[in-house]
């Protein structure tokens, strides 16, 4: 009799832990499906082919910088930067595109724009021992200013319709912002899974001494997530310039914050060593949809703030009450 | 010394977490003017009765008595109320506070209810120091100690409550024999004034020198208690192990050759060790014994590319081995377990196989991309070899007891595959049996051709392992003598010192 009370007691215990495991797994994919099943009751429009690709292609811009910052914050980082590098990698390439030089240099010159800029935070953090915040929050100040001083504080127009299709172009019935969000993604988070490289970033976020003691570079990891985090900047500077058909030197203001957001509602700690795309892409998916959702139900924008502050807090405290449970 | 007055007793302590008991059976007596040893293996519960007896956490039964009267404690200031103290294995000072601030913290000294007496609280401090006989200034801040000192200042911080229950945790495990020495001269001034200690160690031999009384615990439940006097180490291992453990002879019949693995001449870092030449042969392990400070764990960091030599030269079967670049260091073939697991040794959040991995990437993968299948199988054959206990290698390696964590450090190491393995206080903080199982492995290693070096301040472990013994003394080589059956603990030590 006991044993059989034991071996019942026993199996609860085993189910328990089994939720609670894919409660950690799924619980941000399940507060996704859930909202979105609200929102489709209140709106017929939510639904549809044409919101959803609305919200991803909103959602794109910020997921692209969400994906490097979570390269960032898994090495204890923080890139507040993104949102200047944005703008000035953006005018860089629409610079050389209006100057007609082909596709191909100016999506070059707005990658480069953002790798050179991303390199110097790097270079402050790894070699300069720069605590990450200071260091990006300084670049958040230089990158923007010089994104007035390039071009006198006037936006770049007149695009050749090669570099706008960046924007408002579409492969089949998809527009190329997701494409390229997509494939960006995608590619990212098997770097993350899959490769050395990546299992080196997890380290040194994890403990950077036992990281160098195993004969990892701490210093070039470190480095080149920053460019990681400049490069992808660069990148949604292009598709944001083309997607608003200008250049504008005060694009991407206070996006930072959003990436940030994304990548913490993700389940990546700020504390380093853990976190992954996935998550990522949720986090920015789920703060895609809120404002999509206060938008179709009509709610103020002023509203919209407060809702999504409230989420982010209320993301990390789970988070948070689960660590303490273990 | 015995008096019979019971001054803490613990009985029939059970507590269980979701489900799991971590205690089933936990039960003590303490007498008043003793020093009770409580001895068990990793897992035995001993760290969940002691947070329940400082209050840290609730029994879900049993009962406490202080002075015979029952007591609950709801958190650990109403046992420091009480008169109950503890010194932790984990230290946790405030870095930019002085020694004396640390000491006091929330209990300074004040004028006028508000303002911090500052001279008060540096004599009370430097006071309470020199009487306990203990080198440390007051006035320093946290950060300028070495770790040595540091467990110090933690011990005097329990001694600095008026208590009449000290509870010790591990308390020697950071530091070297001397300040041993000092901390139980301290420890018999307590137990004179009356004062009980219960006395937590790995180091069995330490429990001999100071205990009066032993219990021990095992799965999570008391087995036994008596009289120190009356029972000898073995008897307290089968104890603790609950089976036989053979104390095996491992340098039996071991081969050593001529050949010369490792030759460092002349290796200096200024301010840490000098002009140090050593060498060590293919299958031999060469253990190195010097007291803390003495420069040993700095001279194995810096071969391995930690640091940086200001002089000298080290070669790896000939070949000059790089300066300062520890993965440049591993591919030539050397490998180091760190001094300590947790800081330097191990991603406490990253899964048991990704530790296993980690240093062995370069052979695990293609063009950078992972091969999981040979991650994998490197991770269960490891855990084989090394019989590491888990329920799944997906766990993260902070889910495991001190012993298994070491295992999964010196797995790590081993996955390199060096021809020469450091070793820095490899059995630190963890218990018998599995000390038992690191000594095979270090054993079977340097038998299949492998030198080793091994640094200990545990005397026994060194004259246990080693086939020579190099001391270290205030950054210098002292002498590298022969393990023969001539050398005793006592010439060690006077060695070193």
């Amino acid at each position: 009799m006991n044993i059989i009370l034991n071996n019942l007691s026993g199996n609860i215990v085993q189910h328990r832990k089994k939720l609670r495991l894919a409660l950690d797994r799924f619980g941000l994919p399940l507060v996704f499906v859930l909202l979105c099943l609200i929102l489709s009751l209140s709106s017929e429009y939510f639904m549809t082919w044409r919101n959803w690709m609305d919200i991803l292609r909103q959602t794109s811009i910020n997921g692209i910088l969400a994906i490097g910052m979570t390269y960032v914050v898994i090495t204890r980082g923080i890139d507040l930067s993104v949102g200047s590098i944005l703008a000035f990698a953006g005018l860089c390439s629409a610079m050389v595109a209006a100057q007609d030089h082909g596709l191909l240099a100016s999506l070059s010159a707005g990658m480069f724009a953002g790798a050179a800029l991303g390199a110097v935070n790097g270079f402050m953090v790894a070699n300069l021992s720069i605590p990450p915040f200071v260091a990006t929050l300084g670049m958040l100040s230089i990158a923007r200013g010089m994104t007035f001083i390039l071009n006198d504080g006037s936006p770049i127009t007149e695009l050749p319709e090669s570099y706008l299709a960046l924007g408002i172009g579409s492969l089949g019935p998809v527009s190329m912002p997701i494409v390229i969000f997509a494939i960006v993604a995608l590619f990212f988070a098997l770097v993350l899974k899959y490769t050395t490289y990546g299992r080196y970033v997890y380290a040194v976020g994890g403990n950077e001494k036992s990281a160098r003691t195993s004969g990892i570079g701490v210093r070039k990891v470190m480095f080149s997530v920053y460019i990681v985090s400049g490069v992808l900047a660069g990148l949604a500077g292009m598709v944001l310039t083309a997607r608003t058909t200008a250049a504008l030197p005060q694009a991407g203001m206070s996006y930072e914050l959003d990436a940030i957001a994304a990548v913490v509602i993700g389940g990546t700690s700020l504390s380093g060593g853990s976190g992954n795309i996935v998550g990522t892409l949720f986090g920015a998916l789920l703060i895609g949809v809120i404002n999509n959702g206060l938008n179709l139900l009509g709610v103020s924008s002023y509203y919209q703030q407060v809702a999504k502050g409230l989420i982010i807090v209320i993301a990390v405290l789970v988070d948070v009450w689960r660590k303490k449970k273990r | 010394m015995a008096s019979t007055t019971l001054l803490l007793e613990a009985e029939r302590i059970a507590k269980a977490y979701g489900g799991v008991p971590a205690l089933r059976d936990g039960r003590l007596a303490l007498k008043a003017g003793t020093v009770h040893a409580l001895c068990g293996g990793n897992g035995a519960g001993k760290s969940t009765f002691l947070s329940i007896l400082m209050g840290i956490t609730q029994r879900d039964a049993g009962t406490i008595r202080l002075d015979g009267r029952e007591v609950h404690f709801q958190r650990p200031s109403d046992a420091l109320d009480a008169g109950i103290a503890i010194i932790t294995q984990e230290l946790e000072p405030i870095p930019d506070l002085t020694v004396a601030e640390n000491i006091w913290l929330g209990r300074e000294p004040r004028h006028v209810n508000c303002l911090i007496d500052n001279r008060e609280l540096n004599r009370r401090t430097q006071a309470l120091l020199d009487d306990l006989g203990f080198e440390v200034d007051a006035k320093l801040p946290m950060r300028r100690l070495s770790v040595a000192q540091t467990q110090l200042v933690e011990i005097a911080k329990a001694f600095s409550y008026d208590c009449r229950v000290m509870i010790m945790d591990e308390p020697t495990s950071a530091i070297g024999e001397r300040e041993t020495e000092t901390l139980f001269a301290a420890i018999r001034r307590l137990t004179a004034r009356g004062a009980g200690i219960i006395y937590v160690s790995h180091r069995l031999s330490e429990l001999a020198q100071i205990a009066d009384e032993y219990s021990i615990f095992r799965d999570g439940a008391f087995v036994e208690s008596g009289l120190m006097a009356d029972i000898d180490r073995g008897h307290l291992v089968r104890g603790i192990v609950g089976r036989e453990l053979q104390p095996i002879n491992h340098k039996q019949n071991r081969q050593c050759t001529p050949e010369i693995c490792l030759d460092v001449a002349g290796l200096t870092r200024d301010g840490e060790f000098q002009d140090i030449s050593l060498q060590v042969r293919k299958g031999e392990i060469l253990g190195i014994y010097g007291l803390m400070g003495s420069g040993r764990s700095e001279f194995l960091n810096c071969i391995y590319g930690l640091t940086a030599p200001d002089a000298g030269l080290a070669q790896l079967n000939g070949q000059e081995l790089p300066i300062g670049d520890p993965a440049a260091t591993i591919r030539a073939g050397i490998s180091l377990v760190t001094e300590d697991r947790k800081e330097t040794g191990l991603v406490l959040g990253s899964s048991i196989t990704e530790n296993i991995a980690l240093a062995a990437y370069d052979k695990l993968s293609n063009l950078s991309i992972i091969n999981m299948r040979k991650e994998r199988n490197l991770a269960e054959s490891m855990a084989q070899r090394l019989r590491i206990k888990t329920a799944s290698l997906d766990l993260p390696v902070s889910s495991m007891s001190g012993g298994n964590q070491q295992k999964v450090v010196l797995a790590k190491c081993l996955s390199t595959e060096p021809v020469c393995l450091f070793c820095d206080e490899p059995t630190r903080g963890i218990d018998e049996g599995a000390k038992q199982e690191i000594y095979r492995l270090l054993d079977e290693f340097v038998r299949t051709g492998g030198a080793a070096i091994v640094v200990s301040s545990e005397a026994p472990e060194v004259l246990h392992l080693s086939d020579r013994i190099a001391i270290f003394k205030a950054g210098r080589l002292a002498v590298t003598v022969d393990n023969d059956q001539t050398i005793t603990q006592e010439a060690l030590l006077s060695l070193a010192s």
